[in-house]
């Protein structure tokens, strides 16, 4: 399937580079609908990869490239549930988004995510599985996870780990302030900026000089030196499962969701 | 270093000129979610926008609550 057009992504092969575009309004939250289609995309990743060298992520929607995951969803489909049973719906979720997000991190191919705007929770961390991330100059990032009471559940933390010093990566997650590109660039985690709306095109640019190289020697060099932490990614699941039975992140997720005043994107 | 009144200047500046307000029609107290009519998405374009101006960092927690340009220019002051 070297082509598809869902509800919440599509994809085309051009050049040798795989686009995937997510274009779920508002802000490309990810709920039960865009994982499916995600593991659609998975599934279809190695017949892709075969006639492919590159793949870039990317949003069409000016809000930003994704504001992570779908609370709304996630209230709303917890609601009336024993607190057993909606753990238990949660865990299925996660085990799920890791597998796409494992499957990701692991592609044969060099990934590239071209972000812009909101890039936030697990819209940030599915820009983490990419080998490269260019951010246009009006992106945005940041982990609000803690304000629920709840911790990055997409991979976050491990993966941030692995690309980033320790003392960064605990004041993101412990104040869940939200950062501009140039500090993004400054400690690691962003390689390239792009003008405002220019994001894909330098995306397009890196895809293609990548693909003049031999595939196979990218493949081993970018196993070398990108390796998938899967201890600390099951263990992830397991802390954000015990923190999300507690009665403190329905009452978080409850404020969230039902927040009506003007910043609720400002945690 | 720049005044407080000349950094309050420029975050009116910038405010009008990219949300196409004209410049007369804002003042230093006026709550900048309604006279420039955004929305919270908007408010962290704004935010971004203007660390780029003043080439500094300013943490989203120290404006909750902020929603004059007077008290987001003293906030950018202490940073500069």
């Amino acid at each position: 399937m070297n082509e598809f057009k869902g509800q919440a992504i599509s994809w085309h092969v051009v050049n040798g580079a795989i686009e995937l575009a997510l274009h779920r309004e508002p802000c490309n939250e990810i709920g039960s609908g865009t994982l499916e289609e995600l593991e659609t995309f998975a599934g279809a990743l190695p017949e892709l990869a075969r006639e492919a060298h590159a793949l870039i992520i990317h949003s069409t929607l000016k809000a930003g490239f994704s504001a992570g995951a779908d609370l709304r969803e996630l209230y709303e489909g917890s609601q009336g549930m024993e607190k057993s049973e909606a753990v238990r719906g949660v865990r299925e979720f996660l085990r799920r988004i890791h597998g796409v997000m494992n499957t990701l991190d692991a592609a044969p191919l060099t990934t590239i995510a071209a972000v812009h705007g909101v890039t936030f929770g697990g819209g940030f961390e599915l820009a983490l599985v990419c080998d490269i991330i260019i951010a246009d100059r009006m992106a945005r990032f940041c982990f609000p996870e803690l304000r629920l009471g709840l911790i990055p559940g997409f991979g976050g933390i491990p993966r941030l780990k692995r690309d980033l010093g320790n003392a960064v990566v605990r004041d993101l997650l412990l104040t869940g302030r939200s950062f501009n590109v140039m500090k993004a660039q400054q400690i690691g985690l962003v390689s390239q900026i792009a003008a405002e709306g220019e994001a894909l095109r330098v995306a397009r640019a890196t895809a293609s000089q990548v693909g003049k190289f031999d595939r196979r020697t990218a493949i081993a060099a970018k196993q070398f030196m990108k390796p998938i932490p899967y201890e600390e990614l099951k263990r992830e699941i397991e802390i954000f499962c015990e923190l999300f039975s507690r009665p403190a992140v329905e009452e978080g997720l409850r404020k969230f969701v039902e927040n009506e005043g003007l910043q609720p994107y400002l945690p | 270093m720049p005044t407080t009144d000349h950094t309050l200047d420029e975050v009116l500046n910038l405010a009008a000129a990219h949300f196409k307000v004209p410049r007369e029609k804002l003042t230093p107290d006026d709550d900048f979610f309604k006279t420039l009519g955004i929305d919270s998405l908007q408010a962290l374009d704004l935010l971004t926008r203007l660390e780029h101006h003043f080439r500094i960092e300013l943490p989203d927690y120290e404006l909750q609550g902020v929603s004059d340009f007077r008290t987001l220019a003293s906030r950018i002051q202490a940073r500069l």
